[in-house]
């Protein structure tokens, strides 16, 4: 997992691998810490991630919802089709922006 | 004869792992395995893999589970079954831990995921007993 400050008091946070229900506390952790320091508009990479499960997706949610009570928001770069569709069958594509280039997902914070 | 025999016979594979998160990626390897020699498609074998991955973190996730996720493939002519259940001692829940509310909402993105993603499910939850999760994945009918 990699923390990139980006234009505009936003984050990018590349996240990699699989995220499953090992992984996926070291996700919610570094991500918190994030949020605990202020930082409330967030791009969540997931182009190199090869797996996510429900227990990725609680962490996405989580923090989605930490944010938006700050008045921020966070948006994800996929474009991986198998990723993609986990995010449609559960309808999270509803709650979160999801887009296919990351300069794309930036713009769309502000 | 003998091989008459050994094609109606469901080829099995069985698999114990501790019932710990670091081994649920060995159990979802495990059954990507099998379904990929029942030459399953690339995006069937992932479903495959989420449902079975699915089902263990189920199991990790229910007070008191068992020491052990035993993971059963059966390769069917049509079909792959796969049953995860816990086995061995199981442990005490603990005293008003039970799941927040967030934890609940996300076991039930689990268990909608593996109902979506695979043909058949049976899921029984005993609260001594533990989970016990059969799920089918049936291989596309080519004929037609």
């Amino acid at each position: 997992m990699n923390v990139r400050e980006a234009p505009g008091d936003c984050y990018v946070v590349d996240l990699s691998g699989e995220i499953d229900v090992y992984t996926s506390p070291k996700v919610k952790d570094a991500i918190g810490e994030l949020i605990d320091r202020g930082v409330y508009n967030l791009v969540i990479n997931l182009q190199k991630v090869r797996y996510i499960d429900s227990t990725g997706l609680g962490v996405l949610i989580g923090c989605l919802k930490r944010v938006r009570e700050h008045g921020g928001s966070v948006n994800l770069v996929c474009t991986n089709p198998q990723i993609r569709k986990i995010f449609d069958i559960t309808g999270l594509v509803k709650i979160f922006g999801i887009f296919e280039a990351e300069d794309v997902a930036m713009k769309a914070l502000v | 004869m003998n091989q008459a025999v050994t094609e109606s016979v469901p080829e099995l594979v069985e698999l114990r792992i501790p019932a710990r998160p670091e081994w649920v990626a060995l159990a979802r390897l495990a059954a990507a395995t099998v379904a990929n020699r029942m030459r399953f498609s690339i995006e069937d074998i992932e479903d495959v893999k989420l449902a079975v991955a699915e089902a263990c973190t189920a199991v990790i996730q229910h007070e008191g589970h068992g020491e052990f996720i035993v993971l059963a493939c059966a390769a069917l002519t049509d079909a792959l079954r796969v049953r995860v259940y816990d086995a061995g001692r199981h442990g005490m829940p603990a005293e008003g831990r039970g799941m927040n509310f967030d934890e609940a909402r996300i076991a039930g993105l689990g268990v909608f995921l593996i109902r979506t993603l695979m043909d058949e499910v049976r899921y029984d939850v005993h609260p001594q007993l533990g989970t016990d999760l059969l799920m089918v994945k049936r291989l596309p009918d080519l004929s037609t």
